[in-house]
């Protein structure tokens, strides 16, 4: 098992005093805290912060804490011998588990684990894990190895961590954000209380041509002048492969033209749309015939974009 | 809990997730066992408009199974913040606020092209 420093991660000294703990604690939820933080890795910083507080803030689980010594963090140790006799039961095995599995066992559980004392049904813990992949995945439906170490409670409210691993598959039409939920993955249930769900929230990777809003899809559309004033048809790469779209005499730039249903699939049924933005691109460098014609053009145009101007 | 990447290992179990179904329903008592949350502070939540019951005149309330989520939140607020019940209700209009707020950015940023290179 590897050491946490507790009093470190909320940078308080470990003769400090209950209101200077809950103080730093309320201090670092506000600025870690996943429902309202920005901060880089929020989540799993607020994990630490919130399992040393719960610890903390306790007489007992901090007593419990402060005699196993103190080490350096990320320092692999054993509780002292008769720690096991004070604070936990003498068969307990800290093989499988880490500090915040150990203090959630001593804190004596939760309802889950009394009801399991008391005989009745207790459900099973639903759990939460993030899923990435690419947006051509999103398109499509894909399938996700998972392999999760999930704490589990024996019939004596004793904490382990248990390896599962399944592959999960995920429909087509998922978006980023959105979550999914695996039935009966989640922690076991006690006394046939049934099995909790997990819990899966999608994180699509950003894609280097197409960008993402709900179930549409946007992309960059650049033509040149004569293409736009002319009309054209044109090959747009689609998720589902590329496609020729025509392109109306007069286009301007900003119009945005639509490819329906040439989006993300919807849930139970129909797709979202592609949108092409049109962006008008002038070449940089030009021949010496091309800008002779274009000279000639802008002598005989009449057309004013700066009419609104005056 | 740990998400380790995948190992070479047999996978004999493939398992269908499901979309969080908007039209399943949940009675309250369900969504006070899936999320954490009392009855009593659900109701609040719901008496404030925080979440919406399927039917407000129907009773006993039935929630959409899509509220979990609005649930969960609401459950972690109140344990990780020691927020009370009108303290969860400005916390969590807030936070849905912030979200529509993201999506609309979102969408915006979808929209605005990218200057041509």
């Amino acid at each position: 098992m590897k050491y946490q420093d507790y009093y470190k991660i909320l940078g308080v000294d470990r003769s400090a005093d209950a209101a200077t703990v809950k103080g730093a604690y309320r201090k670092l939820a506000r600025k870690y805290h996943p429902d309202v933080s920005k901060e880089p890795n929020a989540e799993a910083r607020f994990k630490e912060i919130a399992e040393a507080y719960k610890t903390l803030k306790d007489p007992t689980t901090r007593a419990a804490y402060d005699q196993l010594g103190s080490y350096q963090s990320g320092q692999d140790f054993q509780p002292p011998p008769d720690w096991r006799q004070r604070f936990g039961d003498g068969q307990f095995s800290f093989d499988d588990i880490d500090l915040a599995d150990l203090f959630a066992s001593v804190r004596g559980g939760s309802r889950r684990t009394r009801g399991a004392e008391r005989g009745l049904a207790v459900p099973g813990q639903d759990f939460d894990v993030a899923v990435r992949i690419p947006l051509i995945d999103a398109y499509r439906g894909t399938e996700v190895n998972l392999d999760l170490a999930m704490p589990e409670y024996d019939a004596q409210g004793f904490v382990h961590r248990v390896p599962h691993a399944f592959t999960a598959r995920i429909p087509k039409g998922a978006t980023d954000g959105q979550r999914l939920r695996v039935p009966g993955k989640g922690g076991k249930g006690l006394n046939g209380g049934r099995a909790g769900d997990l819990f899966l929230a999608i994180e699509v990777e950003p894609h280097p041509l197409f960008r993402v809003s709900g179930h549409n899809l946007y992309l960059d559309l650049p033509l040149t002048p004569a293409e736009a004033i002319l009309g054209t048809s044109v090959e747009v790469p689609t998720l589902g492969g590329p496609v020729m779209l025509k392109v109306p005499a007069g286009t301007y730039a900003g119009q945005q033209l639509r490819l329906a249903r040439r989006g993300l699939p919807r849930p139970h049924e129909g797709e979202g749309d592609l949108y092409a933005i049109v962006q008008i691109a002038v070449p940089r460098v030009t021949s010496e015939q091309e800008r002779a014609l274009y000279q000639q053009l802008a002598e005989r145009s009449t057309f004013n974009p700066r009419a609104h101007f005056t | 809990m740990k998400l380790r990447s995948a190992m070479d290992i047999m996978r004999v179990e493939l398992t269908e997730v499901l979309w969080i179904d908007e039209r399943h329903e949940l009675s309250l008592r369900e969504l006070a066992e899936r999320s954490g949350l009392t009855e009593a502070e659900l109701s609040e939540l719901a008496d404030s408009g925080v979440i919406a019951p399927v039917d407000p005149d129907r009773a006993p309330r039935h929630f959409r199974a899509e509220c979990i989520v609005a649930a969960k939140t609401a459950c972690r607020l109140r344990d990780d913040f020691e927020l009370d019940a009108p303290g969860l209700t400005v916390a969590l209009t807030l936070i849905e606020r912030v979200r529509d707020l993201e999506e609309q950015l979102r969408e915006l940023r979808a929209k605005a092209p990218r200057p041509v290179r």
